[in-house]
């Protein structure tokens, strides 16, 4: 019940931004090509990623690993 | 469960070749010569130390120090249809030491990982067409003395025709092996090791992953991504040399079951904010069906100092309800049909904040035209439960 409340909030907030996006051109997109701006981890969160993982029980959804490997320590 | 995989491998590939023949586009001079485009170097130093130690049943120290080095190798090239390929090539080796395992088999320095080397090579390819189609695959491996990993993807993403959305889908695959050591007190003849090699006997653990995104340009200044992934795991699932108590003190071997479901769903945004801050974002919503719950959010704000160096403070919260079958040292009970006292899945919360400088100077790093970027970050962990942490990352990208 609480999942399902969830992802319909998700979606809600989901549709809300869809309607509210705009075309951006090419020569437009100078602040969202800065290197700051990239969707996705840092080379630098290498090893952050993987402890993460190990020390808690949560994994995913985060570009990084999800499987393999021990990291039993 | 494998004929699905393998129809879906399948499936997978055939959408692959069937696109790979898009018409030429030789409008436009490309360098068709195989290019370096990069060479990122990161090392890290991890150091972390509490009272909760799974080999020792969720008592005793954790101290662990881990120094990790990787060097990642970028090439890329455009074929005669002007589609881009880029291979990666990635060689990876930590360096750990760990009191608590060391306490495997006390007498001996033959315990599984008291100190050991990790070493982990990958190669991945990806090829993108003008028409934003990207294509992927790659392949992993992993090799410390008691654990070896195999591992394979595939990836499809697609751009929008305005270049403004794309989807990914990703599949991957760990085809693990672990050797089995157990605790010295409750080795047997069968189960000991043997030989000048220490012929252990062996476990297989599987995980098969599918992770679909979405990623959206909203506007000029902020974007967004949605994440998903069910990852599905099977094989022996715990670790042979985690001990657990139980309330009439006698010692067992951790038991988990043997196939686990995750659910992870995430969402990133990133707001460029006036003309010097970038704000980058992330919660993460995660489930299992071992009934591990985390809502987990951090927050970067990158400070543009000039144009080409930034400071980037950092804030992570993790909060996370533990697995039904933790308990704590001596709380279980014979009556339990799963069992375990380690500490990474109990209850807790978790913080995690630091800071790094990035610095990109015109003229190369140092002066030296070819040194890029260098990224210095630093971090401090705790957990609720007192496990504390700290790592420093250095990054050096070479181009």
């Amino acid at each position: 019940m609480k999942t399902s409340y969830q992802l319909m909030m998700l979606a809600g907030i989901t549709a809300v931004l869809s309607a509210s996006c705009t075309t951006v051109k090419e020569y437009q997109k100078n602040r969202l090509n800065d290197g700051e701006m990239t969707l996705g981890n840092r080379k630098v969160e290498k090893t952050e990623l993987s402890f993460e993982s190990y020390r808690e029980g949560a994994s995913g959804a985060n570009g990084a690993k999800s499987g393999g490997g021990c990291g039993c320590n | 469960m494998k004929k699905l995989n393998l129809a879906i491998l399948a499936m997978f590939a055939g959408i692959l070749f069937a696109n790979a023949q898009a018409p030429a586009d030789t409008s436009t001079y490309k360098n068709r010569k195989l290019q370096l485009e990069e060479v990122n170097i990161v090392s890290s130093y991890y150091h972390q130390d509490g009272d909760h130690a799974a080999v020792t049943g969720g008592i005793g120290t954790q101290n662990l120090t881990d120094l990790s080095n990787s060097i990642q190798v970028t090439l890329s090239k455009y074929d005669t249809h002007d589609r881009k390929h880029t291979w990666n090539v990635e060689l990876g080796i930590d360096h750990y030491t760990s009191a608590s395992s060391d306490k495997i088999d006390p007498k001996t320095i033959s315990s599984a990982s008291s100190a050991d080397t990790r070493f982990y090579p990958s190669v991945s390819w990806e090829m993108e067409n003008k028409q934003g189609t990207t294509f992927g695959a790659g392949v992993s491996f992993s090799h410390e003395f008691d654990y070896q990993s195999v591992g394979a993807n595939l990836l499809f993403a697609q751009k929008t025709h305005n270049k403004m959305g794309e989807f990914s889908l990703k599949l991957q695959t760990y085809q693990d092996n672990l050797k089995l050591i157990y605790p010295i007190e409750l080795r047997t003849d069968a189960n000991a090791g043997y030989g000048e090699h220490e012929d252990y006997a062996t476990a297989g653990r599987k995980t098969y992953s599918g992770g679909v995104s979405w990623s959206q340009i909203v506007n000029t200044r902020f974007q967004l991504m949605f994440l998903m992934d069910v990852i599905y795991q099977s094989g022996y699932l715990g670790l042979p040399f985690h001990r657990v108590y139980f309330n009439d003190n006698s010692v067992h071997v951790e038991k988990l079951p043997d196939s686990r479901l995750k659910i992870p769903l995430g969402v990133r945004a990133n707001y460029f904010l006036g003309d010097r801050v970038v704000l980058r974002g992330y919660y993460r919503y995660y489930h299992d069906n071992w009934n591990i719950t985390a809502h987990t959010a951090s927050l970067e704000t990158s400070v543009k100092l000039s144009p080409f160096y930034s400071l980037t403070p950092f804030y992570r919260y993790n909060h996370q309800v533990g697995t039904k079958y933790f308990a704590a040292y001596q709380a279980h009970t014979s009556a339990d049909e799963y069992y375990t006292s380690n500490y990474d899945l109990s209850g807790f919360d978790s913080h995690f904040f630091g800071a790094g400088i990035r610095m990109i100077p015109p003229h190369g790093v140092f002066g030296i035209q070819h040194f890029n970027m260098l990224e210095l970050r630093y971090g401090h962990y705790n957990q609720s439960n007192g496990l504390q942490a700290n790592i420093i990352s250095l990054n050096l990208k070479f181009k």
